[in-house]
């Protein structure tokens, strides 16, 4: 089985037979594979129509639910570990999204794309336009990524709230780790993925 | 050449199966014997893996799908879903559906005689509940040679026969589909309900229940009871839609006697057409059956707790304009079978029909049903 390159970083953080949220789940791989391999309990929440169809039809449980809605029918403690990819940045409320998360989960798994990347501080700083890239295809007015933030801005939320951070890894866009990102994370890095706890 | 469409299990004949050993009743009566009749759509399997049992709402009955003779206008009422290639498709699935005990479509109910009497029983039929009709399932499951359903599916009150099973008989049924429904009645929903159970007790014709006996039909009261109904399965939007403030006769008539509204009109027609084919006393056991059903209440409410001893896979739908089982109901359900760390997927259908939207080929409601259906392992 072929996982995405950032789910297959995130596999390895979720223990077996754990009991895991996957929040904006998607088409339900990363949860599919985390069954069939760890023999993991899952839910994954989801929005989009034809992703929880996808879901269903691999037999991972799906919860047709906007994360905007908030997580207060998720008992406190009820998960091992809640996970949210590439959604932070799409949620009206990232810091309730992460509360919500820390309140249900025992530790949090979450990526976003990094706003402090170099690329996107030369395209506003050169060009003077919000950054589109393959990666970030849309542009200001259509972009359901409406809570940008970089690496650092998380790590001062995460501060703030008394979040701990148990790991950290920065990628490039193929989730490729470098040396040089490892250096200079918030001006090479990508996408950043972050284990958190209280 | 076969006068049905390619996808209707075509032409089907009712089965009828007699039961002799008593069966012990919620309310503390029994039934020394009853009768229930069915239908099977497709082939059950040599390993006997593949039997799906539907269960019928308020008014539905054993008649699902296909058709009794080549002159029916209309196929069963859950055609939509089931035939070969659609969504609980026959040519994997042995279907099996039946009308519940206390109906008015041939198993034994109120307007059934009574063998100790050898009138119909009338008032005096036992009032029977979701739990008796599950415990009737399973005897004619035991008669089939079904010892697990590969699936259970109903919407509605039918909804709550799926989950009753689930919790009732955890290791009889590999997965459990549970449309527009939820674990128990509001108590808007009880009430809805008392106002159609008062417009039939209250028709003179009504005659205490006994009413076979004197040869007439509350056919007004229960005619009022499904006009009452009918409003609480339709949205605002779709009778907007509909109907609009469209008038018969274009005008006004300043008067009380005229039919003046087109919703007017199509509520009386379907009054009147339900009182020509429905049992009064049916209808009233029906409604208390929706209202007394509530599996967590020996749990002091705790549904959750209710659910652990749930194996089955859960499929919840809900529709958004449902206003008499509301989304928010069918999210509780689902969010307890969470809670009890059971399997469970839910799917909130936009669909402007209310809470008739689970009778109808919605597509999203369709491809969820179809690809959970598709999910059942099938030997041979």
């Amino acid at each position: 089985m072929s996982l995405r390159a950032d789910l297959q970083i995130i596999e390895k953080w979720i223990k077996p037979a754990s009991h895991v949220l996957d929040l904006g789940c998607g088409n339900g791989e990363l949860l599919h594979y985390l069954q069939e391999a760890k023999q993991v309990h899952g839910y994954g929440l989801e929005i989009d129509p034809d992703n929880i169809n996808a879901c269903i039809a691999k037999g991972v449980n799906v919860i047709d639910k906007n994360l905007d809605h908030g997580l207060d029918n998720f008992e406190d403690r009820s998960f091992d570990t809640v996970v949210m990819t590439q959604a932070l940045q799409a949620v009206h409320y990232p810091d309730r999204a992460l509360e919500g998360m820390l309140r249900i989960g025992r530790e949090a798994i979450l990526t976003f794309p990094n706003f402090g990347h170099w690329r996107c501080r030369m395209y506003l700083g050169i060009k003077g336009r919000m950054p589109v890239s393959e990666f970030m295809p849309y542009t200001w007015y259509n972009t359901p990524n409406i809570h940008f933030c970089t690496f650092k801005d998380f790590e001062n939320l995460c501060h703030e709230r008394s979040v701990k951070i148990l790991d950290r890894l920065v990628v490039d866009q193929t989730h490729r780790s470098s040396k040089l990102s490892a250096m200079w994370p918030n001006l090479l890095g990508e996408v950043a993925i972050y284990r958190v706890t209280r | 050449m076969s006068p049905f469409p390619a996808d209707s299990v075509g032409l089907v004949t009712p089965q009828r199966q007699t039961f002799t050993e008593p069966l012990q009743l919620a309310c503390g009566r029994s039934l020394s014997q009853y009768e229930l009749v069915y239908e099977t759509y497709g082939q059950l399997n040599a390993s006997r893996s593949n039997a799906v049992l539907i269960c019928h709402a308020l008014s539905g009955h054993h008649h699902a799908a296909g058709y009794h003779s080549e002159d029916d206008r209309k196929p069963g009422w859950w055609d939509a879903c089931i035939g070969p290639g659609k969504a609980i498709d026959t040519n994997r699935f042995f279907v099996v559906s039946l009308n519940n005990l206390g109906g008015c479509h041939g198993s034994t109910g109120p307007s059934s005689i009574d063998p100790d009497t050898g009138k119909s029983y009338g008032a005096n039929f036992p009032m029977i509940v979701v739990e008796d009709w599950v415990n009737s399932q399973a005897r004619l499951a035991d008669h089939l040679g079904i010892d697990c359903w590969a699936a259970i599916v109903g919407g509605s009150l039918g909804g709550m026969q799926a989950l009753q099973w689930a919790i009732a008989y955890p290791e009889r049924l590999r997965y459990c589909v549970a449309v527009a429904t939820a674990s128990k009645l509001s108590a808007q929903n009880i009430a809805f309900n008392e106002v159609a159970r008062q417009a039939i007790i209250s028709d003179p014709d009504f005659r205490d229940g006994d009413y076979a006996a004197f040869g007439v039909v509350p056919k007004h009261g229960l005619g009022l009871a499904r006009m009452v109904g009918h409003i609480t399965y339709l949205s605002d939007d779709a009778m907007g839609q509909k109907f609009g403030r469209d008038l018969r006769a274009g005008e006004l008539k300043y008067d009380l006697k005229s039919v003046e509204f087109q919703v007017e009109s199509y509520l009386r027609y379907q009054g009147q057409e339900f009182s020509q084919r429905f049992d009064a006393n049916t209808y009233l056991l029906m409604t208390k059956a929706l209202d007394y059903y509530d599996p967590a209440r020996v749990h002091d409410g705790n549904l959750a707790k209710t659910l652990e001893p749930v194996q089955a896979r859960f499929l919840v739908v809900s529709f958004s304009t449902d206003w008499r089982f509301p989304p928010s109901r069918s999210r509780e359900l689902a969010n307890a079978l969470i809670s009890a760390r059971k399997h469970v997927s839910y799917v909130e259908v936009d669909a402007a029909q209310g809470h008739d939207a689970f009778l109808l080929p919605i597509p999203r409601y369709i491809q969820a049903l179809s690809s959970f259906m598709n999910r059942i392992e099938v030997q041979a």
